[in-house]
């Protein structure tokens, strides 16, 4: 890139399984106030708003006009995304990038509590040829761990201990919804929801909000003296029809993490990247997701773990936050991992910090069965 | 409404009704009027790859071509996932809470490339692994209305995996 953002701004509300006290606007107006306070921005300094929300989750068509008074967007420029938040700091880097914006406010919110999660769920499936077919996210999902399990090997012991690692992980983020200890047996003795999948195997739907503030580089001195540059991107989309694809495979997440990589120079992802925040909406997928991401060879995501190299004081941490598994606001969980991701590298992690972090790695997904890929490599390193 | 922090927040409910009439289209009318007379499942075939999707579509998504042929493929088919769903699921189409649990499949018919989810009629997961083989199973022809649910589900038929796949590698 000849001009440079970075994220110069990071807030994130608690995630909760319903969120009583706030509406949509009050939802946003918390981590947009907060995200102000902790830069020095004013209303003035915002050129540009990029929302993400989705009219179905929040029942309310053109779901972006329930925040435009709390992002400051009156007399500005606002659009939504109707995805996944990394999705939406991809579009307010372009912004930037135009020449057009100089800053850019990313913000997204769900409030999975008001809707019906399943039902949302199986409006994405094509309406003649799904819906009727009793199919979610949840039960895709499990078509799609059985078909991985199956072809790579792995039993449902060694995904269990993805669950193990990330919730005990979570119980260092102040943020996170669900945390514990507990081990592959507790795991292995919660219940099936659908099979193979099991209960703390799933990510819980939460309600919650992240927003980030975007910077062109000659301004990002104003904001803060711990940028976090967006050094490379990588997006793509596979087949939206489950038996288009082989479930077990992810070209699309193979395809993003390579122009991702390119971008941002890396050669080695295993050696060269810190930390990942990875978007494990089910246990299962974290394996999937940074074997196809190269952090090792397929087939052997669990030896990532078991050999304590993705554990939170291992060489490569992966989702030391405690990842999706955690808090799964949908939409949000994506830009969160990009806030994880950027909390890492400015050494504002907290007590799920890792030392020395350079290079971080934050993947959001969209769609079933990671139907869509979004890759960022940030740094703390111009 | 619930009490937090000895303060009141209330909430309205809204039983939203949005009715749809979703166009099934040419090639998907095509399919479900043969499904329903003839108990038939039609897909397309791609001018270009030769590629038989399954339902019928106008374009190859990987060739960009447009699909004008349609070929019959199963009723017969090759399990290749599994899942038994325990966690309740509203039917949108009825209102009514579909019971659980109930089996699930991603089949292969015969004569097809890519893949097709429906129901499976086990839920005994030590009966089930990739590369069984299964049937559909239609309604009764009175019964078929032209949708995807005139197939009923998919049954067990028997075991061909070792005859149709290399050994070690998943069907």
């Amino acid at each position: 890139m000849s001009q440079r953002v970075a994220i110069v701004g990071i807030a994130q509300t608690t995630f909760q399984s319903a969120k009583r006290a706030q509406n949509y606007a009050e939802l946003v107006h918390e981590v947009v106030s907060e995200l102000f306070t902790k830069t020095g921005a004013t209303h003035d300094d915002v050129d540009n708003i990029v929302s993400a929300s989705s009219d179905f989750w929040d029942g309310r068509t053109i779901s972006n006009m329930a925040i435009q008074d709390v992002v400051g967007a009156y007399m500005k420029s606002e659009s939504k995304v109707s995805s996944d938040g990394t999705l939406a700091v991809l579009y307010g880097m372009m912004r930037i990038l135009s020449g057009q914006y100089k800053t850019t406010l990313v913000v997204a919110h769900s409030k999975g509590s008001e809707g019906t999660p399943n039902l949302i769920a199986n409006a994405a499936f094509d309406p003649i040829y799904q819906r009727q077919l009793g199919i979610d996210g949840l039960s895709a999902s499990a078509l799609q761990a059985r078909r991985y399990m199956e072809k790579y090997g792995v039993s449902e012991e060694e995904v269990a201990l993805v669950s193990v690692k990330n919730l005990a992980n979570a119980r260092k983020n102040p943020y996170a919804q669900v945390a514990g200890e507990f081990t592959v047996d507790d795991v292995m003795q919660s219940g099936y929801l659908a099979e193979p999948i099991k209960k703390l195997e799933a990510s819980p739907i939460s309600d919650g909000a992240c927003a980030l503030l975007l910077a062109r580089e000659d301004l990002v001195d104003r904001f803060t003296d711990k940028p976090v540059w967006l050094k490379g991107v990588g997006h793509c989309q596979d087949c939206y029809y489950l038996g288009d694809r082989d479930l077990a495979e992810s070209e699309a997440l193979a395809v993003a993490a390579q122009r991702a990589y390119a971008m941002a120079g890396i050669r080695d992802p295993g050696k060269e990247i810190d930390v990942a925040e990875v978007y494990d909406a089910f246990s299962y997928q974290e394996l999937m997701w940074t074997e196809i991401l190269g952090l090792c060879p397929r087939g052997e995501g669990v030896e990532l773990i078991r050999s304590g190299v993705s554990t939170i004081d291992g060489t490569l941490p992966v989702n030391p936050s405690g990842g999706v598994l955690a808090a799964h606001a949908v939409i949000v969980a994506g830009l969160v991992r990009v806030a994880e991701a950027a909390l890492q590298l400015r050494g504002e992690a907290g007590q799920h910090q890792i030392s020395g972090v350079k290079t971080a790695l934050a993947h959001g997904s969209f769609g079933y069965c990671g139907q869509m890929h979004c890759v960022w490599i940030l740094s703390n390193e111009k | 409404m619930r009490r937090e922090e000895g303060k009141e927040y209330l909430y309205i409910t809204l039983h939203t009704e949005l009715p749809y009439q979703y166009s099934a289209g040419r090639y998907m009318s095509r399919f479900l009027t043969t499904l329903r007379d003839e108990a038939k499942i039609l897909a397309s075939r791609c001018t270009q790859c030769g590629t038989v999707l399954v339902p019928p579509r106008v374009v190859c998504g990987n060739c960009f071509a447009e699909m004008k042929d349609f070929v019959e493929v199963g009723p017969r088919g090759t399990l290749k996932t599994f899942s038994v769903i325990n966690f309740p699921f509203i039917d949108p189409f009825t209102g009514v809470q579909r019971p659980v649990p109930y089996g699930y499949a991603i089949v292969q018919l015969d004569g097809c490339d890519n893949w097709l989810p429906h129901f499976l009629d086990e839920i005994d997961v030590q009966k089930l692994r990739i590369g069984l083989r299964v049937e559909a199973v239609f309604k009764p022809r009175e019964e078929r209305e032209g949708a995807m649910t005139d197939i009923l589900h998919f049954r067990v038929i028997g075991d061909r995996s070792r005859e149709s796949s290399p050994e070690g590698e998943v069907s």
